[in-house]
């Protein structure tokens, strides 16, 4: 029996890292994840997990501290959001290619400057090319469900990575809702022990040094099976969905197909603005509009096939980005799911927004907007912008 | 649209407890079976400055992620806020707007901008500190709020908020009475003007 | 960007026109934000019963009591967001703190 519960966004994190019950935790506070560590280390002072908490004076030291912790074969997360995230930055790719499975929510938060407190996807978008996998969250639901399952994929032996647990600050973190939780003996039986296996610090029947200057000759190799592992990741997530699904009937998937099976014009979104999105979908739905959604839930690795497959029948697609590459060609999600659909014998005529940025609050009638732009590029075949933003003041 | 979702704004003064008012509205509802948002809006956190919190309540899962910008009801904690805050805005017209004031709902309709819909004071002030002891207007407001939008039976209501009250104040359980009856006076003492 | 030195930045000012990178030309700017609106309990300065011994002015967080002279001439609404302190520190109780209407 699931147990029916409200929380916030925060508050289903910490819950999810209480009945993990991590070996270590070690993290530094800041807006808007700051609840995480602060309600983890309460279940830490109560002693309702018996984690060893390490308080440090910086997200950099949180992260070496986790890369330390995770090399002499513990169990460890952490979380933190965007400029906390920026100041990881070097120990993300450490942690990455030292191919230690540390778990770290991200409550994503617009990455300065102009300083900003508020959701959007340049903070996680920044560490995509980390090495770290990453998934997405629409709703408190998702990120408790993606936590748990995160620690099966990164420990997974085929896999070996670290993941990033992403959901929007303050209107997924702030906000309660309800929630089904799972029993703490259910949470603690999926994940199970952790066999860090005989490679750690800690280990004197084998003693081991990590993390050696690695020169021309056997760089190369090692990033190659580093981007072996990433590859791997994807069966091994699908496979742990699959046994997710099996204990809680939520079912998860590289991403989410929403009333796509005859869908015309479609919109490729990330996060709570999916469910926003779905909304709208319906009102078109009810009015005869052959309207679609995809949600990208895992964004590394990226499902390039998968996606080609779903996006390829459409007419035309937006695909939404709450983060600009400053490319000048549109944001990160757009440039990849175009790259996506490049193979395909068919394929729509794909235009990109950017939007959101900095917590502009995203409503039904800017997705509408969005839908109807398709709808018109169908009608007169006629592309007149490829590069959008959206809520912007022209 | 999900059906029978009722949207909730809620205007008050940073330091007034308008948030916590909010998440109390939802856990009630919650408690009655309901699906529940419940979600300030963040700006830097000043006391006194205008602030605004939300609430959504379903039958069934609620999936929107934005402000809402056309409510079913409006709350206002601090009636002053009504001549530097637009209260009404986007405020449905069979929906209604319940305000803290001492005043009747006649003689605050006039600064409601033209509001058509149905008008409610409630005068929390006086309620919060005659049972309280202090002022801390939300709880009334929140037990105004249930009456006039008739979120869930008044019962169900009431014990909700006792094992609410219960949790949260476990450290000092001598102000539960106090606060149970600030809402019980307010189901009865919220007055309407309902043209 | 000289241009946009006077500009005053608000919730209708578009991309084109906003300062680069946030940038504030103009110094004391604050004072164009009129922060009284926050205001739920409004101090009375009262010219009669007070003896101008200033303790008022130093700690008002907004500079809300205004001198002229050396000597104080009343309370700027505008910016003065009720928090009391005055009403307080006054030792000849010179200030009325009554509700906002």
């Amino acid at each position: 029996m699931a147990i029916r519960e409200r929380l916030s966004g925060n508050e289903a994190v910490a819950t999810a890292m209480k009945q993990i019950n991590p070996d270590v935790v070690a993290a530094f506070p800041i807006t808007p994840s700051t609840e995480v560590p602060q309600y983890f280390s309460q279940f830490v002072a109560n002693g309702s997990v018996d984690t060893e908490f390490v308080a440090v004076e910086s997200e950099h030291s949180a992260m070496s501290a986790c890369v330390g912790a995770s090399a002499a074969g513990a169990r460890v997360m952490t979380a933190t959001s965007a400029n906390g995230l920026a100041l990881m930055w070097e120990i993300l790719y450490i942690a990455a290619s030292s191919r230690l499975p540390i778990v770290m929510p991200v409550i994503n938060r617009a990455l300065s400057g102009p300083i900003n407190i508020h959701n959007d996807h340049s903070d996680s978008m920044g560490a995509r090319d980390s090495g770290w996998i990453q998934l997405y969250s629409e709703d408190n639901q998702e990120a408790y469900d993606n936590i748990i399952q995160a620690i099966r994929i990164a420990e997974h032996k085929d896999v070996r990575l670290p993941v990033m647990v992403c959901m929007d600050g303050f209107i997924v973190s702030h906000s309660v809702e309800n929630i089904e939780l799972l029993e703490t003996e259910k949470v603690k039986e999926f994940v199970g022990e952790y066999d860090p296996g005989l490679d750690t610090l800690l280990n004197p029947e084998q003693p081991v040094a990590m993390g050696p200057l690695d020169l021309p000759p056997h760089y190369f190799e090692h990033k190659r099976q580093q981007a072996e592992a990433m590859k791997n990741a994807k069966e091994v997530i699908l496979e742990i969905a699959k046994e997710f699904e099996a204990l809680t009937g939520r079912k998860y998937g590289l991403f989410e197909e929403y009333k796509m099976e005859d869908a015309e014009v479609a919109i490729v979104v990330l996060n709570s603005t999916a469910g926003t999105a779905k909304e709208v979908v319906d009102e078109l739905r009810e009015k005869g509009v052959k309207a679609g959604l995809v949600k990208i839930r895992v964004f590394r690795p990226f499902p390039v096939e998968e996606l080609r497959e779903a996006l390829k029948h459409v007419k035309a697609v937006a695909v939404m980005d709450k983060a600009d590459s400053f490319s000048a060609a549109g944001g990160p999600v757009f440039v990849e799911t175009r790259a996506a659909l490049y193979d395909a014998e068919t394929r729509p005529v794909m235009i990109s927004y950017i939007y959101g940025l900095g917590g502009r609050d995203v409503k039904t009638d800017d997705i509408m907007k969005v839908y109807e732009d398709l709808l018109e590029i169908v009608k007169t075949g006629e592309v007149k912008s490829v590069y959008n933003y959206l809520g912007v003041r022209e | 649209m999900a059906k029978q979702m009722i949207e909730i704004r809620w205007h008050g003064r940073g330091g007034q407890g308008a948030k916590t008012a909010s998440l109390l509205l939802a856990e009630a509802a919650f408690a009655t079976g309901k699906f529940i948002q419940g979600f300030p809006e963040y700006g830097p956190e000043r006391m006194g400055a205008p602030i605004t919190a939300y609430n959504r309540i379903s039958d069934s899962k609620i999936r929107i992620h934005s402000n809402i910008y056309e409510p079913d009801y409006v709350v206002v904690v601090d009636e002053t806020l009504l001549k530097d805050v637009d209260v009404t805005a986007g405020l449905k017209k069979e929906g209604a707007i319940v305000i803290n004031s001492e005043k009747s709902p006649e003689e605050l309709r006039p600064l409601l901008k033209g509001y058509e819909g149905r008008v409610y004071t409630i005068d929390a002030r006086k309620i919060s500190i005659e049972t309280l002891g202090k002022y801390f207007p939300n709880t009334p407001m929140l037990g105004a709020i249930v009456k006039v939008a008739n979120i869930m039976e008044e019962e169900d209501f009431l014990k909700a908020m006792e094992e609410s009250f219960a949790h949260k104040f476990a450290t000092k359980p001598e102000v539960i009475e106090g606060n149970m009856e600030a809402i019980k006076r307010a189901l009865k003492e919220v007055k309407g003007d309902e043209r | 960007m000289k241009d946009n030195k006077k500009v005053t930045i608000t919730t209708e000012t578009t991309w084109k026109e906003i300062t680069p990178g946030g940038i504030v030309y103009e110094a004391g700017n604050a004072h164009n934000y009129k922060t009284g609106e926050w205001r739920s309990m409004r101090p009375i300065w009262h010219s009669e019963k007070c003896k101008q011994c200033l303790l008022c002015f130093p700690v008002c967080p907004d500079s809300s009591i205004l001198v002229e002279d050396g000597k104080v001439v009343g309370i700027d609404y505008d910016h003065c967001k009720g928090c009391g302190v005055c009403v307080n520190v006054c030792p000849f109780n010179v200030f009325d703190f009554v509700k906002e209407e």
